[in-house]
């Protein structure tokens, strides 16, 4: 293995990388425009304003159990059983502590490290 | 106690970073993480990595981009596929602008405040703002914002020098962090019966949904489950008034 320079890290890479950048960076500011553009010709409380938020919580309720159930990446190596059982417990600290999001967040990432950490599998 | 609107922006700014340096910064700190590893992984190197994450800024999107780089997609088909990975973007800033109070019309606030929604700055301020003075909320939002964008970009380095050199565990708590912090902000503020309905449509469609095509999968769930929860709303809500 050639021993890399101290600062190739650094290096700009493979400079193809640099149109599908600029082109990401586009087409995701035109969704954000394009929302800060329609929002203002809709009325706040009129039913189509109701229905764009309705929209907005189904896909990211939509995404956040996806995240959970049929992770993408490191997640893939955990059980989905243990994962539930982790949902399950920071939920029910959230209750327990008066809706607390940091301690319901941490009961939750323990559980799951430790389940994990000792082996724990409910699906084969 | 009765302050002045400079006075009233820089609560609500400071209140904005602070609420950044909190959980919300931390659950952006492991999500970043996760994306300056998978840089490494990619070869496209951190300036570009840390380029995509300033100016995209929404990790999905950007896990797309390097991804389909990785297996080199042509500039088309990587661009298309960011765009419609987006798509959620636009619901998310028509429903967030007039909750900041930026003022009447559309003006360039408007534009700048649009450029930082992404699903955690979202979610906080839709939680927040409610709660805060009309005048501290633009502010509140920028601080918020701007605070966890530069988190992002700091995680995005530390993600890229520690790829594969942190334990596992740790990696996992990192990953984990993202979805159960969305799932419990969710759960603690349910907000009106139309936000419920759509969390629980948008639950169960999203995983299935899924599997059934992953690229459509969730513009689908939120197009058919946001449809189904406001019209069993409309629904319920006739029949209240019918059976009152």
């Amino acid at each position: 293995m050639v021993e890399p320079s101290p600062l190739w890290w650094w290096s700009m890479g493979w400079s193809s990388i640099w149109p599908a950048l600029v082109a990401a960076a586009l087409v995701t500011y035109f969704w954000r425009a394009l929302g800060a553009l329609v929002s203002g010709r809709l009325d706040p409380n009129g039913p189509i304003f109701e229905w764009v938020g309705c929209v907005a919580y189904a896909l990211l309720a939509g995404l956040t159990v996806r995240m959970i159930v049929l992770p993408i990446g490191p997640l893939q190596a955990t059980d989905l059983g243990c994962r539930l059982i982790a949902t399950i417990a920071a939920i029910v600290t959230l209750r327990l502590t008066r809706n607390s999001i940091p301690l319901g967040v941490l009961a939750g990432v323990t559980v799951l490290i430790a389940l994990t950490a000792a082996g724990v599998r409910f699906i084969p | 106690m009765i302050r002045g609107r400079g006075g009233q922006a820089g609560a609500g700014w400071r209140r904005g970073v602070r609420e950044g340096l909190s959980t919300p910064g931390l659950v952006i700190f492991g999500s970043f993480m996760g994306f300056g590893s998978l840089v490494h992984g990619s070869g496209i190197g951190l300036v570009a990595g840390l380029a995509s994450t300033l100016t995209c800024w929404a990790l999905p999107g950007q896990i797309a981009m390097v991804e389909l780089y990785g297996i080199g997609a042509s500039l088309l088909v990587n661009a298309l596929a960011v765009w419609l990975t987006n798509t959620r973007l636009m619901p998310m800033t028509i429903i967030l602008l007039p909750q900041l109070r930026i003022g009447g019309g559309i003006g360039w606030r408007h534009y700048v405040a649009a450029y930082f929604v992404a699903i955690t700055s979202w979610a906080v301020a839709m939680r927040r703002c409610p709660v805060l003075d009309e005048a501290e909320r633009f502010p509140y939002f920028m601080g918020l914002a701007i605070t966890l964008w530069g988190i992002s970009c700091v995680a995005t380095m530390v993600g890229f020098a520690l790829a594969g050199r942190l334990p596992v565990a740790v990696t996992l708590g990192l990953v984990f962090l993202n979805p159960c912090y969305f799932m419990l902000l969710f759960a603690s503020d349910l907000g009106s019966r139309a936000r419920v309905l759509a969390l629980v449509a948008g639950g169960i469609l999203g995983p299935l949904l899924h599997l059934v095509d992953p690229d459509w999968g969730l513009l689908v769930t939120g197009v058919v489950g946001g449809t189904a929860a406001f019209l069993a709303d409309r629904g319920w809500r006739r029949w209240e008034a019918g059976h009152g």
